[in-house]
């Protein structure tokens, strides 16, 4: 398990008045007493509002203001695969090599990947445009190989059509 | 059976433009069912499903009206309906259709299950990354809110409660189990229970919970429309209904199909899937239920039929129903070894049999597939197996250890060339 990183050029995170709404809104949607079920959406949200990953400030942050003890709200970071403890790019590039895409090509598919963006798992570019990662099955089997690239899937990829798409990234 | 004479159950709705919204279900008759049912006894619901002999689809195949039936009558506490939404046993992608074109069969299929159990509050947990699917499930849910099918007053009935929140899981495998769901959905990691105490009894928030895959409560309303013993009169004896099965790897069509129970896997992959890339006679071999269900051989596969006992007497399982084809070209130690690496990764770490377990199963499978394979690597392999299964607070230790214990057995010569040659048999 990697360690929790510090982000040195933020100051203390804090939630926007309207991202405040937003937690409001989120504890809502729990039975009463129960507010310590919002605390994956929370992450979410703060996630997107920190710039895309969960510094060890922010993650007291939400400790602070959820009232869960930091331990807590550690574990369940570093539990699941899709809180950034790390900086990542504009584009997460996220590929999966599971059997199914295996079966279908995704050797290609990340060799063409790794070409275009120089990148290897795990690492962003100097330009935080990329960040390449490689995932376990995302549930799109029949429609292999395929990509996430932040909140998408592209399915049925070849290595030309995965240039392509790249490419065409704003 | 051909392909023009099945029966679309959970599916039926699928091609028509814009069948995510509530417009289109209505069109299509939908939320008649729950209010057949609300009209209904509780208890008369839970025995049309039993009458129906619907089974969990999320893999474990427990019988659905059961399950229900568990939960205490006569119990002060509150009572919670789950929806298993976290799709994420590799080859599997079949709810992925339901939650994002046809999301208002699914809610109406948790009005009616709610009703049945006296839940007055439901989630659905869908895995993290169906993020698209998500946005769609929330609007339906949104909608179904807005036009008064949920809430206060479901269906416009006094005394009758449903509220419904879509929690996004944050990705882990391991959460797909269905008290590891209970604990992710209380904001904790997910790991699993030890059980018992059930679910049924003890589930969310300490309260009697029914949890219950897409699929499964997809099937509810044709179930209350045309009656359990129409649905019982589909697919074959202990397996009855249809199925959704995702059809990956080397077919010339792939796709999610459904088709009812029983029907022999040679005639799924041939006439539903395109048939297999190359022709019959390159199959290699199947695996039939998902990731952790062992691999059939092709002469296996020629004969075995789709259903609970057909698979399990042929040494596999119909798990989630995510039958994953391999052609000849395939080395099965490399495809084994991908999965092993998988479960290693996946592993919560609670289980010493398990953690430890999937580390050195994952390791050992790639030291054969990488030509360093030592003498004695395979009965380690079984040995390793034998110390998992069985041995872990849930079932990820043997949907770990099931496929390299099956695919030893099914195709052992190729774990000995390997061993033997360093190299592959395949080429």
């Amino acid at each position: 398990m990697s360690e929790l990183q510090k982000n040195s050029n933020m100051r203390r995170p804090r939630f926007s008045p309207e991202s405040l709404r937003e937690v409001e809104a989120i504890y809502r949607r729990y039975p009463p007493g129960q507010r310590r079920s919002a605390l994956m959406p929370i992450l979410f949200l703060a996630q997107r509002e920190f710039g895309g990953w969960l510094s060890r400030e922010a993650l007291d942050y939400v400790a602070e203001l959820t009232e869960i003890p930091p331990v807590r709200v550690y574990e369940v970071a570093t539990f699941y695969t899709m809180y950034n403890l790390k900086p990542v790019g504009k584009y997460h590039v996220q590929v999966c090599t599971n059997i199914s895409c295996w079966l279908c090509g995704s050797d290609g598919v990340v060799q063409a990947l790794r070409n275009k963006l120089r990148l290897k798992w795990g690492e962003t570019g100097d330009d935080n445009r990329f960040t390449l990662t490689e995932v376990e099955c995302l549930g799109a089997c029949v429609n292999a190989p395929m990509m996430q690239i932040n909140d998408d899937y592209y399915e049925d990829l070849t290595p030309d059509k995965v240039a392509e798409i790249i490419d065409r990234l704003p | 059976m051909s392909k023009s004479a099945q029966t679309l159950v959970v599916y039926r709705n699928l091609q028509l433009d814009g069948s995510h919204t509530l417009a289109v279900a209505r069109q299509r008759g939908g939320y008649q069912a729950a209010e057949k049912a609300l009209a209904m006894s509780r208890d008369e619901v839970i025995e049309e499903v039993k009458k129906s002999g619907l089974r969990g689809r999320g893999g474990a195949g427990f019988p659905a009206g059961l399950k229900w039936s568990f939960i205490p009558k006569k119990d002060p506490r509150p009572r919670y309906l789950v929806c298993n939404a976290d799709e994420g046993e590799p080859g599997t992608c079949k709810d992925r259709e339901i939650l994002r074109h046809d999301p208002h069969l699914l809610i109406e299929g948790m009005i009616i299950a709610a009703y049945a159990v006296q839940a007055e509050w439901g989630f659905i947990y869908i895995r993290g990354e169906f993020y698209r699917e998500y946005e769609r499930l929330q609007a339906a849910v949104d909608e179904a809110y807005g036009a008064g099918l949920l809430g206060d007053r479901v269906l416009g009935r006094d005394g009758v409660r449903f509220q419904l929140t879509v929690h996004r899981g944050a990705g882990a495998y391991v959460c797909g189990e269905e008290t590891g769901l209970v604990e992710s959905l209380e904001g904790k990691k997910g790991q699993p229970r030890l059980k018992p105490p059930f679910p049924a009894n003890v589930g969310l928030y300490g309260c009697p919970t029914v949890i219950n895959n897409v699929e499964t409560l997809a099937a509810v309303p044709a179930i209350l429309e045309r009656g359990g013993a129409w649905y019982a009169g589909l697919g074959v004896d202990k397996s009855s209904g249809t199925k959704l099965f995702s059809v990956s790897g080397h077919v010339n069509r792939p796709g999610n199909y459904e088709v009812e129970l029983g029907i022999p896997l040679k005639t799924l992959i041939e006439e539903h899937a395109g048939g297999v890339r190359g022709g019959w006679e390159n199959l290699k071999g199947v695996i039939p239920g998902g990731s952790s269900t062992p691999v059939l051989t092709a002469v296996a596969c020629a004969t075995v039929t789709m259903d609970y006992d057909s698979l399990a007497k042929a040494g596999s399982m119909l798990g989630a129903g995510s039958v994953i084809v391999m052609d000849k070209s395939v080395c099965i130690v490399r495809a084994i070894a991908r999965l092993s690496r998988f479960y290693r990764h996946e592993s919560c770490g609670q289980c010493t049999p398990c953690r430890e377990g999937t580390g050195w199963l994952s390791q050992v499978m790639n030291r054969i597939e990488n030509g360093r394979g030592e003498k004695g690597d395979i009965a380690l392999l079984k040995e390793i197996c034998t110390n998992m299964s069985g041995k872990t607070i849930c079932a990820l230790g043997d949907a770990a250890a099931m496929p390299v214990v099956g695919a030893i057995k099914a195709f052992p010569e190729e774990f000995d060339y390997h061993v033997e040659h360093g190299r592959c048999l395949v080429g």
